[in-house]
Parts: C-alpha cells; structure tokens; sequence
C-alpha cells in the first residue's frame, strides 16, 4: 500500500505540509517495501487549482491514503470518489519520520 | 463555449439492493430488457419520497441546484413508472456520483480521518493503529477558518474596537457603549474625528 504525506522539505526530518495542493514536496512512502519517495509539487506556486492538479499527480502513482493537515472544498469529493482515504493531521511541528513511524506501527 | 462540467452528486446511503424483479404469469419465458435506475435517481426518491424532504432540501443534501435536482426527480418517476407498466426489472447503477464519507476522529494521535469503504467498518485510526477512534461532529475545523484577531471593528465616535464578525457588516452594527454605526478599522472612514 502507498501513502502519500505532503512535507515542507525533501528529507525525513523535515516536518508535514498543513496545506495540500500547494505543499513544498510530496513523499509517497511504501509501507511494503519501505521505499520513500520525495517528488516536488510542481503546483506549489500555482494560482489556482492546484489541488485538483494535485490529485491527479498522486492519484497517478496508485496512492491509497493521503496525509495532510489540510484539504481543500473540493478535494473530499473527488478522493471519495476515487476511495482515498484522507488523514488530517492538526498538531504542529511533527516530522515526515516520526508519521512514517506511526504508520508502520499501525500496518503491523 | 464549454458547458459547465456535471457536479459529483452526493450519495447519502447506498440502495441496500441491485434491482427488482417483477413476477406474474404473462412475463414469463421473455426477458424484457432491464430500465436503468442511476444511483443519484435512487437517492432522488429516497430523499424526496423516503425521507419527505422537499425538493429544496433534497438538492442542497445532495449538492446540486434545486431545478437539477427537480430533473432528476423527474426522470426516476418516468423510468419507475415506464418499469411498472410495461413490467420491466429496475436496475440500479452508474452515475455521476460520489458515496460521502463521515469524518472519524482518534484521540490517541488527534488526528481525524475518513472512511471511503463504506462496506467496511473501521476499527483502528489508520495513522497510529489506536483503538481509541469515534465519529467526529462535522468537519474537521479548518486552520484558515479561525477568527483573524487583526480585522476589526472601531466605533469612530469612541473609539471602542470589537472583533469583526464574517457576514455582519460593520456598518449595520452599532457601538455597545455610545451607539454610534460602526466602521472597518483600517479603512478611510474609521478616524477618530
């Protein structure tokens, strides 16, 4: 199963992106094979839409679950969709490592 | 020009069958070709003739306008009824739709989650694998959506500053202390004279 997380910066110390669409970098990380991958969101700077553009770029690499601290109005829709599913994350300061520790925990 | 793009309907709850079937001695050996009931037309009907919304309420649950919905309404009475008289099965499927899924909340790690396989039921928060979930009231509060503590409202009379309320014109609100009209602090009109 992959999960993608939205993260400010391209390492795993760096901490999770609170917005969606216009996040820094995108990390899909690969629960089976433990495989990160961090991909810069060419839609960072866009002046609208960038979070439909976004779907459609994770949604290419066969994401099933998104982590963020936020999602746009029409974001919800278009992941049900889709049967995504979404993970909102509000506390502040978490690190892209520590998520993936938790996610790992949660998959045993 | 391009038309405008067909709104995801939203799907409340899910027909609990895939069709009907009619019986009686004349259908008998000649399998009439099915009527295709689409899943917004079914929650059309369960809204409208179910639940006894009207079609106003029916349309903003759904998440389009009330003449659209009003359409759609239009079209599962004349495919019921066309089944129903000429003794066809209903098949219900396809459709420009979406099944909403609720917000789910864990207090092990806080974070809020959803559910988009609404066939299963969740039981672990899929971030930290806790137990310790439950359904969450509404949304998730957007961090976008917290007053701004800098827009406010100066009465130009005393010079009594409240926080500004989204929606209520400052102009309409009066000073609680010397009921002067209030104005937007920072615009050309809110100096003291």
């Amino acid at each position: 199963m992959k999960i993608a997380i939205t993260s400010t910066g391209n390492s795993p110390e760096s901490l999770l992106d609170h917005r969606f669409g216009r996040c820094a970098f995108f990390v899909v990380y690969d629960t089976e094979s433990g495989a990160t991958e961090f991909i810069p969101n060419p839609h960072k700077n866009a002046e609208d839409s960038a979070g439909p553009a976004s779907v459609q770029m994770i949604t290419s690499r066969k994401v099933n679950k998104i982590v963020s601290g936020e999602f746009g109005a029409k974001i919800k829709e278009t992941l049900d969709s889709m049967k995504i599913q979404l993970i909102v994350l509000r506390k502040p300061g978490i690190t892209i490592g520590r998520i993936i520790e938790m996610l790992n925990h949660a998959n045993k | 020009m391009s038309p405008n793009l067909k709104r995801p309907r939203k799907i409340l709850s899910p027909p609990p069958v895939k069709g009907f079937k009619p019986y009686g001695p004349d259908l008998d050996g000649k399998p009439a070709e099915p009527v295709m009931l689409l899943f917004e037309e079914y929650e059309a009907l369960r809204l409208c003739d179910y639940d006894m919304l009207n079609h106003h309420h029916a349309s903003q649950a759904m998440g389009v306008s009330r003449p659209t919905f009003t359409r759609i309404y239009a079209s599962v009475r004349q495919k019921i009824a066309r089944a129903f008289v000429e003794g066809r099965q209903i098949t219900v499927e396809g459709g420009k739709v979406y099944f909403d899924s609720g917000w789910y909340h864990c207090s092990s790690c806080s974070c809020y989650f959803n559910n988009p396989e609404m066939q299963q039921a969740v039981t672990a928060c899929p971030l930290c694998g806790s137990n310790a979930i439950g359904k969450a009231e509404g949304e998730p509060v957007s961090a976008f959506e917290v007053a701004d503590t800098n827009d406010l409202c100066i009465c130009p009379a005393c010079g009594l500053e409240l926080l500004h309320q989204p929606g209520q014109p400052c102009g309409q609100q009066t000073c609680p202390s010397c009921h002067t009209r209030m104005r937007r602090k920072g615009t050309p009109g809110c100096r003291m004279p």
